[in-house]
């Protein structure tokens, strides 16, 4: 039985997996179910100054696919609008009453150092095992300079970062905005500033849609619209790439992996690229918190059966996978098969083809009946047909045997720039 | 007061209500928007191929999906003008759905007709016909039937600006839409409702309970008009080679069910007790479903064949049983039992043989029953189309000759649905009459 217990920037939990500071954690009520449910930590809704903020109705935006709810979700609410010492008692209580699980609070004041050091202060003196640092939400507190108005200014990050540092002795996780060019930039002021570890990604800068009625865009207030925080399971590539940045860039600077996260697979994969532990939000929203039962028992059965008795036996194991793109082999060759005993016939693969790719299948008829094969000639194991074909299996790429040895970009003669070794 | 025989007196209001509310209701719009997701959009997609009007049906899936419900009808009813129809009464299970690629997949295709109703309805609750005619053309063509074949082939010539005037023998259009199908697939007037849909594009004027043979013939039709469409339906039933036919409760089950869809169910026909319905098509299958809806307490078909031989389809056999009919196969009739009323029917069991022929046992049963419908089948009847100038309309095989056009042996003739060669659908009907009149638009045009 393989053992999901973490140690994350000096925080234990008995799991990786972590509510996200967000709608799910703003009140004890919430926190205690999570809790009851199996969840092994929560950052607590990010904590302002008084007064508290005042929130818009509606909130919430999302992204139907094909009849799904939730392929993507978005939200314009902002930071707590409870007032902070009701926040505070709360916490206090919880962390009290649950010692055994990670209890982190993120935080949000102006880009004044008094401000932080006060509200420091007063958080440090609950109990709680952490602060995470918003430097992530893109929408509201941005236009009041905080949020993603710092997490896009390294220098901003770096000092927010060090006057907390220096004013708490909690370990400090800095949470990330992906509304940047390079992840890297901040994470390298986080880190300058001295954190403790990295969170993200925070939400994407956003419109889920337009009310074609209204003439607004989603969701609307009023009439009027105003761009959200992108989540859900469509911003999960966004934030692989950005971890696994970071983990490559960064090595040794814990990563809490968010983003997408709805199943033990998702957070399998964040963890193979250097996450720590990882938070959820949406799928929770969407599901409630018996989610996590699967996430966990899913977790530690695939680690069984790959014969990882911890999380750390395969934390980042694919982050050494995980190049630039010259340096990918130019010589692989692999060429589609279509398994004709799975085979539908539905034809995507061969229009998909042949409209947007390489001719590279026949559209056979034998005896009447549809038969789709690949032209190994014209086949350049692009696998657009596996990923249009709607039956596991059915199409495979099969490995094909080298032109030549192994030749990158950075080798090869048609780069102007190669790297020709010294004589 | 009915005869005590008779049980349809039995049932009350509700439960008769019952006996004419649909069996299959329609999607809802969220069911409709999941189902219409699960379609993987095919290329060259076999449902199509299986449509005998050729529906573009990915297309018009999708544009459910999209909510373009409108475009969606359009395209469905751009190849079949019956849509509505053939979305309630197509047999889907062995045309487009057989050959959905779901089946392979998972064993469960797209509920294709379902949503074809879903897409038909919603314009024809909310839009006018999305169809406009073409200017004019002066010429006249005359239809002969108001069935789906001779809708098919008007509504295709009016909107090639052509007039077309249909001559139907019954005193409402729609033919075995209106008259020969079970009340539970076509509810609230549909076929009705869907003619008037159709005629409303303009161009078009029926004239009813006009026969063919009986108030004009084929020849003066080809004096008066440009060209001319046969869309005949079956007017005879076969007979049973078993003494005792003229027993009264004996009936032929097209008249059976023509007087259902007529009476309504303020006032429904009766039924006996006991009926036994020999035959094996969908007619059989109507007729005893709606004589147990009715009140009958034992309804029995008996075919002379097995289940896999039946021309009902398995859904349709399974569709009587659930509503309590039996259904029992290999065995003849050989004698009717009574005088004057039947009293029972006396079967022969049969067998294939070797090479796959009906052979009969000797052994013999008797089901008691003081209702029998026959449901062996009809066939067409040419006299009608006898012309005194000694031209001769060739019938093969009982049905008239034509060829991929649907052109007769008479020039400018033309003939598809039920009086000629193929499968016994209402799809079917609607792709001759539309092919048909394609080829009399280009035969004017020429």
């Amino acid at each position: 039985m393989a053992d999901l217990a973490t140690t994350f920037a000096g925080i234990r939990s008995s799991n990786p997996f972590w509510l996200a500071s967000a709608p799910p954690t703003d009140k004890a009520y919430n926190v205690v179910r999570a809790f009851e449910a199996g969840w092994g930590g929560v950052v607590w809704k990010t904590l302002g100054e008084d007064p508290p903020i005042v929130n818009t109705c509606s909130r919430y935006g999302a992204v139907r696919y094909k009849g799904s709810p939730f392929a993507g979700f978005n939200n314009i609410e902002l930071i707590t609008d409870r007032p902070l010492d009701v926040n505070l008692a709360e916490i206090r209580q919880v962390k009290r009453d649950r010692p055994d699980r990670a209890l982190v609070v993120s935080l949000m004041v102006p880009c004044v150092e008094q401000s932080w050091k006060q509200i420091l202060t007063q958080v440090e003196d609950t109990g709680c095992d952490g602060v995470e640092l918003n430097f992530g939400c893109p929408h509201g507190m941005s236009e009041r300079n905080m949020g993603s108005a710092v997490g896009q200014v390294p220098e901003y990050v770096e000092m927010v970062t060090n006057w907390c540092k220096q004013h708490s002795r909690l370990p400090v996780i800095v949470k990330l905005t992906p509304n940047i060019t390079n992840i890297l930039a901040p994470a390298e002021a986080a880190k300058r500033g001295g954190a403790d570890a990295v969170s993200l990604i925070n939400t994407l800068q956003s419109i889920t849609g337009v009310d074609l009625d209204l003439m607004a865009p989603e969701p609307v207030v009023d009439g009027k619209g105003t761009h959200g925080g992108y989540c859900g399971p469509a911003v999960k590539p966004v934030a692989l790439h950005m971890v696994a940045d970071i983990a490559r860039g960064l090595p040794g600077l814990p990563i809490s992996g968010i983003g997408g996260i709805g199943t033990w697979r998702d957070a399998a994969e964040f963890i193979a690229l250097g996450a720590g532990t990882v938070q959820v939000c949406s799928a929770a929203m969407h599901y409630g918190f018996r989610i996590v039962s699967d996430m966990i028992d899913g977790l530690s059965n695939w680690m069984d059966v790959k014969g990882y008795r911890g999380i750390e036996d395969f934390r980042g194991r694919a982050t050494a996978n995980y190049v630039h793109w010259s340096d990918l082999n130019l010589n692989w060759k692999t060429i589609a098969r279509i398994d004709p005993g799975l085979c539908i016939r539905c034809g995507l693969c061969y229009i998909a083809c042949e409209d947007t790719s390489h001719q590279a299948i026949a559209a056979l008829r034998e005896d009447g009946r549809r038969r789709y094969e690949v032209i190994d000639a014209e086949c350049v194991g692009c696998n657009l047909c596996l990923h249009v074909c709607p039956v596991d299996g059915c199409i495979t790429m099969e490995p094909q045997p080298m032109s030549g040895p192994k030749i990158t970009w950075n080798e090869h003669p048609n780069n102007p720039l190669r790297q020709v070794a010294a004589e | 007061m009915k005869d005590m025989g008779e049980s349809a007196s039995y049932l009350d209001r509700t439960r008769l209500a019952s006996v004419f509310a649909e069996a299959h209701p329609p999607l809802d719009h969220h069911p409709a928007l999941v189902e219409a997701s699960r379609c993987y959009f095919c290329y060259d997609a076999p449902c199509v191929e299986a449509c005998p009007t050729a529906i573009n049906i990915p297309q018009f899936i999708r544009q459910i999906a999209s909510g373009n419900l409108r475009g969606s009808a359009h395209t469905i009813l751009a190849e079949n003008i019956l849509g509505g129809s053939c979305a309630r009464v197509c047999p889907t299970e062995v045309l487009c759905q057989q050959a959905c690629v779901r089946n392979a997949e998972e064993g469960r295709p797209i509920e294709i007709g379902a949503l074809q109703r879903h897409a038909t309805d919603w314009l024809m609750h909310h839009e006018p016909t999305p169809f406009t005619r073409a200017p004019t053309t002066g010429r006249r063509v005359a239809v002969v039937g108001a069935g789906p074949a001779g809708l098919a082939c008007a509504h295709r010539l009016a909107l090639h600006g052509h007039d077309a005037v249909i001559f139907d023998a019954k005193p409402k259009p729609g033919g075995l839409n209106e008259y020969g199908i079970a009340a539970y697939k076509l509810v609230d007037d549909f076929a009705q409702r869907e003619v008037d849909f159709i005629l409303s594009v303009g161009g078009v004027t029926i004239e009813h309970e006009k026969s063919l043979g009986s108030d004009f013939d084929l020849a003066s039709l080809r004096r008066t008009f440009d060209a001319v469409f046969l869309g005949l339906g079956l007017a005879g039933v076969r007979a049973l080679d078993a003494l005792g036919e003229t027993f009264a409760g004996v009936r032929d089950a097209v008249d059976f069910i023509a007087e259902l869809r007529q009476a309504g169910p303020d006032a429904p026909p009766t039924i006996g007790r006991r009926v036994v319905v020999i035959g094996g098509g969908n007619t059989a299958i109507d007729a005893a479903t709606q004589s147990r809806l009715l009140g009958a307490e034992e309804v029995t078909i008996v075919y002379r064949r097995g289940p896999e031989h039946m021309s009902a389809t398995g859904k349709e056999q399974r569709w009587a049983q659930v509503n309590g009919v039996v259904i029992r196969h290999w065995a003849t009739p050989t004698r009717l039992l009574g005088s004057p009323a039947v009293t029972g029917v006396e079967f022969e069991r049969t067998r294939a043989d070797d090479a796959g022929r009906l052979t009969v046992t000797g052994e013999r049963f008797v089901i008691e029953a003081d209702t029998v419908l026959k449901a062996i089948g009809q066939t067409f009847v040419p006299d009608p189309l006898r012309m005194p100038d000694g031209v001769a309309l060739v019938v093969e095989e009982g049905r008239i000759r034509v060829d991929a056009d649907r052109l007769t042996s008479i020039a400018g003739v033309y003939a598809g649905g039920d009086c000629v060669a193929g499968e016994d659908l209402t799809v079917r009907a609607v792709q001759d009459g539309k092919l048909a009149a394609e080829a009399i638009h280009r035969y004017l045009a020429g």
